[in-house]
């Protein structure tokens, strides 16, 4: 029978979650790297038993943690993200120059072919690889390199390259998207890079239609339709049919169209998923009801999913990593808050349970569908 | 053999069980110490100082015999019951954040 994996990062501590293929009972192994944050971790699709953690602290910084056995035993990789060149200056929240400097890993994504190849998204938003499973990173400078970077400003949580999706159909071609200069795109697995963000309109910039400047916070794709992405913007929903040459609105009837995750069933690809949160400054759901919203339609058209969830004195947030699926029938969906539970549906979204109540706030989920 | 104190979760990190004892040949000064430490224990790289600048991390403070010596310069020398094993480095994580 199949089973699923989970692999959550808190504030103080990665957890990972495991159930068979039913979904009912879970066991919970943690806390891994206790104390630190772990913004990520993430498996290899190749080989599933190979992960990849980013463990940071205020005191000690970042550490790189790399499993070979699913997560039982972990070993330090390397931890240097050196800029490459001299790596200049982008813009401080008050406008002026500001050096930029690594704070953390924000997102691992492991390579769709290579076990030993992974992509990393840090802050000051950079791109990093490696190919040699971890213990060695080289940013791919063409990206920092964009004419616009020296443009580029923090948003609120930093300026953090949060987001890597790679095209499935296309070993070239992948998104990244920072916040806040917003999406950009490669073709030539990441020697040079386009801003793709034409269609968003943020009212808070001076140019609210500015090539760049953008705070999404999230993009998603299904793998068998790379063409089509789906965004949460720091406000608006939204979704581009071109492989991000051009987006459009898809907020509808969400009763808030702010929020941090989004996500694509496995198998339905224009069913999303997204967690309407209270903004600017509150970021917790609306009249404290904890709803997961969904469309059946590729947006413009929600509904509310509220079936297990809390419906009063609710008020967690859920962050941008902290949304996953798995790929078994029907799909499971998953999400963790800032008040430590990790939401599990089984039934694509229809009836919710949480696995766990009561862990550090959660910075990211993902899932694994193992055989 | 010197002897360096690491916190807690930097004992975790290097798999360390109390403390870690070095042969630091030569002048035994912060720099050669964590050089040292550094080489035995890769995973430390970057954890204790800055990987490029070399630069004591913000919140990390070294003390011995009784003295802060953070702030020292990192080729002067040890105080003697460091050299001599009598008395321990001390690396600590800065009471701060929660």
């Amino acid at each position: 029978m199949s089973a699923v994996r989970l692999l959550v990062g808190t504030r103080k501590g990665a957890f990972v979650l495991t159930a068979d293929g039913k979904r009912r009972h879970w066991e919970v192994s943690g806390p891994h790297f206790a104390g630190w944050e772990v913004y990520h971790i993430k498996g290899s699709p190749v080989d599933p038993n190979r992960l990849y953690a980013s463990q940071s602290s205020g005191w000690f910084g970042q550490v790189i943690q790399c499993s070979k056995d699913g997560g039982k035993t972990w070993e330090a990789g390397g931890n240097e993200f050196k800029y490459a060149g001299t790596p200049g200056t982008h813009l401080w929240y008050d406008g002026t120059p500001h050096p930029w400097e690594f704070k953390r890993v924000w997102h691992l994504e492991p390579s769709l072919t290579d076990p030993e190849t992974v992509y990393a998204g840090v802050e000051d938003a950079a791109l990093f690889r490696t190919a040699d499973g971890g213990r060695t990173w080289q940013e791919l400078p063409g990206l920092r390199g964009h004419p616009s970077g020296p443009k580029w400003q923090p948003g609120a949580g930093g300026m953090c390259l949060h987001t890597i999706t790679l095209d499935p159909s296309d070993p070239r071609r992948m998104f990244i998207a920072i916040s806040a200069a917003g999406v950009f795109r490669t073709d030539d697995v990441g020697e040079s890079w386009r801003p793709m963000n034409r269609g968003l309109r943020s009212e808070f910039m001076p140019d609210p239609t500015a090539e760049v400047g953008h705070c999404v916070h999230r993009i998603a794709m299904h793998r068998s339709r790379p063409g089509v992405l789906f965004m949460q913007k720091h406000w608006d929903v939204m979704r581009s049919d071109d492989a991000g040459e051009s987006w459009k609105e898809v907020s509808g009837s969400l009763p808030s169209d702010f929020g941090f995750p989004i996500q694509v069933n496995a198998h339905e690809p224009e069913t999303i998923y997204v967690v309407p949160i209270k903004s600017d400054s509150e970021h917790f759901p609306p009249e404290g009801k904890l709803r997961v919203y969904r469309s059946r339609t590729g947006g413009n058209e929600w509904e509310a999913l509220t079936n297990g969830l809390p419906q009063r004195d609710c008020y967690v947030n859920v962050l941008r990593g902290a949304m996953t699926v798995d790929s078994l029938e029907p799909c499971g969906v998953y999400f963790g808050t800032t008040g430590g539970q990790v939401y599990a549906s089984a039934d694509a979204g229809d009836k919710w349970a949480p696995i766990v109540r009561d862990l550090p706030a959660v910075l990211s989920v993902e899932a694994q569908t193992l055989p | 053999m010197i002897r360096v104190v690491l916190p807690a979760h930097l004992r975790v990190l290097a798999h360390i069980e109390g403390e870690a004892t070095l042969p630091v040949e030569g002048s035994v000064t912060q720099r050669s110490v964590l050089d040292v430490l550094e080489a035995r224990y890769p995973m430390l790289r970057g954890t204790l100082r800055d990987h490029v600048t070399q630069k004591r991390r913000a919140f990390i403070r070294f003390f011995a015999c009784g003295e802060d010596l953070s702030n020292e310069l990192p080729d002067t020398l040890l105080p003697e019951a460091v050299a001599t094993g009598a008395e321990p480095y001390l690396v600590v994580g800065a009471i701060a954040g929660g």
